[in-house]
């Protein structure tokens, strides 16, 4: 067995949290090779990861691009020398793995939260109301991890770097622009402290309160769906099972009931913390610790006494 | 020019969903069923760029049980012209995977040959996130996901999409395929005339056996089990506590 690791790089940037968290996952598969394709890359930092085989470095515009044909059609071509492909399920392998396993006509199994077997696979369905276990019959197993539950791997490492060509190129499809909010705080995904708010929050402007103790933890922002579907926060602040699943040290929703699909976004995160003026509202049933308060109160006090 | 809207019948989202006591599946018997909200959205999609005048024939299908003619109905209640039934199983509980599901709709898309299939992102049932892409593969076509907006000049559709750093817009050669994601549109409700009307629109009813595809699944089901729960903890009564009790944890 061995199993091929593409890193979550955007342009030049690598994802070392995604990136290492899936290798946790498969590690104990097979001997890991780590893909690195992306326009000006240092796979540096991705051979310096314990327990990783080899890295193959391969550049192009349009993985730095994340298209997800060229993309594929890369993969296609290495896919015969390993048992296993997977990556992080970021946006950009959720794009390209479907995609892939048509290619080697087999089923992509996608949001993987644990590896049971070589071939058998736990992975949530119907927005995390339910987890099904499944056993794969393909001769080659073609799947994302939902990196939120596994630990980032440690440094260390030594593997050697090989670098290959890039395969034929695809011109069904080019990338234009990229409109990325850039911002001082951390990564929603990769934070130590997560604040997020939800519809009591009430409008764009006063997501400032939910900032200010996002920037006075040091934490990143974070938005249920009805907060986004009501224009308070970008869509990609979303957190849950169709938005981003994240898994800080300390998560504090303000104003979010606790819907199941913002819950299945949020759950593993280590210490949760509810505010909310409705005692009844579901979230409380899963923090550790529940504020029941005007949240224009409680908030930029928690603030105030944290500074 | 023509688009094809792939639409899947799945639990209604607001429906609480429970798990069988034999651990096979999700209990869908006598449960209501709705067509998928990202579905819905594509076929809405469609029928606002025939109404622009770019789009000239919506076409709607499905794939899976007899039942599942409701939500071509509702597809074409919404203003779809015309819909085709592939009838793959006989138990609602059997999910057709998307690999099987991107196999047959090839087989529709070579012999309706559509300038643009417009799908879901994912379906709410199985969340797999698969079908749209897997069916850009096998057709050789270009694709883009998660798209929240969506526009159409000289054979190219140009496409934002949503992406974890926020959004990516690409321009994809026509024949495409573009995956619909929750903010491209407000699906419209059917008039009850046009629900009416819709009764009346012509329907082909096929079967998987028809297409000559292979449906059998790649995945087996081992079991499917309620999330572990989560114990709740305990209730504050101030902020001044609850700053003692983060410190307590360690955690600020």
């Amino acid at each position: 067995m061995s199993v091929l690791l593409v890193a979550e790089i955007s342009g030049s940037h690598i994802s070392i949290d995604a990136t290492s968290k899936a290798l946790t996952a498969v590690s104990s598969l097979g001997p890991v090779t780590i893909l690195a394709a992306g326009e000006g890359v240092d796979p540096a930092p991705l051979a310096a990861l314990a327990g990783v085989d080899k890295v193959l470095h391969v550049e192009g515009a349009d993985y730095g691009h994340q298209m997800p044909e060229a993309c594929a059609k890369l993969l296609q071509s290495l896919a015969p020398n390993y048992t296993h492909i997977a990556a992080p399920a970021t946006t950009s392998a959720k794009a390209s793995f479907p995609r892939l396993a048509a290619l080697l006509d087999v089923m992509v199994i996608t949001d993987v939260i644990a590896v049971d077997s070589a071939d058998t696979f736990q992975r949530p369905i119907y927005a995390g109301n339910a987890i099904q276990t499944v056993t794969s019959t393909d001769a080659i197993k073609v799947m994302t991890i939902r990196t939120a539950g596994f630990d980032a791997a440690v440094g260390g490492g030594t593997a050697a770097i090989e670098v290959i060509d890039a395969a034929e190129a695809v011109d069904s499809s080019r990338w234009v622009e990229d409109r990325v909010v850039s911002s001082d705080r951390p990564e929603l995904t990769s934070a130590g402290v997560v604040v997020s708010g939800g519809r009591g929050v009430g409008s764009e402007e006063s997501f400032a309160i939910i900032s200010d103790l996002a920037d006075t933890l040091g934490g990143a922002v974070g938005a249920s769906r009805a907060a986004v579907d009501s224009g308070f926060a970008a869509n990609d602040m979303q957190v849950g099972q169709t938005g981003k699943v994240v898994a800080p040290d300390l998560y504090i929703a303000c104003g979010i009931s606790g819907a199941i699909q913002h819950l299945a976004g949020m759950k593993d995160s280590k210490v949760i913390v509810a505010i909310n003026s409705d005692s009844e509202a579901p979230i409380f049933q899963v923090a550790d610790y529940g504020l029941v308060a005007d949240l224009f109160d409680a908030v930029p006090a928690l603030t105030e006494q944290l500074k | 020019m023509k688009i094809l809207v792939p639409v899947k019948r799945v639990i209604d989202y607001n429906v609480k969903v429970r798990v069988k006591a034999d651990e096979s599946s999700v209990e869908l018997a006598n449960v209501k069923m709705s067509i998928n909200p990202f579905d819905e959205i594509a076929v809405e999609e469609a029928i606002r760029l025939k109404e622009k005048g770019v789009a000239s024939e919506v076409v709607v299908v499905t794939i899976g049980v007899k039942k599942s003619e409701d939500v071509l109905r509702t597809a074409l209640a919404m203003g779809a012209d015309r819909a085709i039934l592939i009838e793959a199983a006989d138990d609602v509980h059997t999910d057709i995977e998307p690999l099987a599901v991107a196999k047959l709709l090839a087989k529709v898309a070579e012999a309706e040959a559509p300038d643009l299939i417009l799908a879901g992102k994912q379906a709410i049932d199985n969340d797999m996130n698969a079908t749209g892409q897997m069916l850009g593969a096998l057709l050789g076509w270009g694709q883009a996901t998660s798209a929240s907006a969506l526009d159409i000049t000289d054979g190219v559709a140009r496409v934002t999409r949503e992406v974890d750093g926020g959004l990516q817009v690409v321009d994809v050669n026509m024949p495409a395929i573009v995956t619909c994601d929750l903010r491209l549109n407000e699906p419209r409700y059917a008039s009850l005339p046009n629900i009416m009307k819709a009764k009346k629109k012509p329907l082909t009813a096929t079967t998987a056996a028809d297409y000559g595809v292979d449906i059998t699944p790649r995945l087996t089901v081992v079991k499917t089990v309620e999330p572990a729960a989560r114990a709740a903890g305990e209730i504050v009564g101030s902020v001044e506590e609850l700053k003692a009790k983060l410190k307590e944890a360690g955690v600020v």
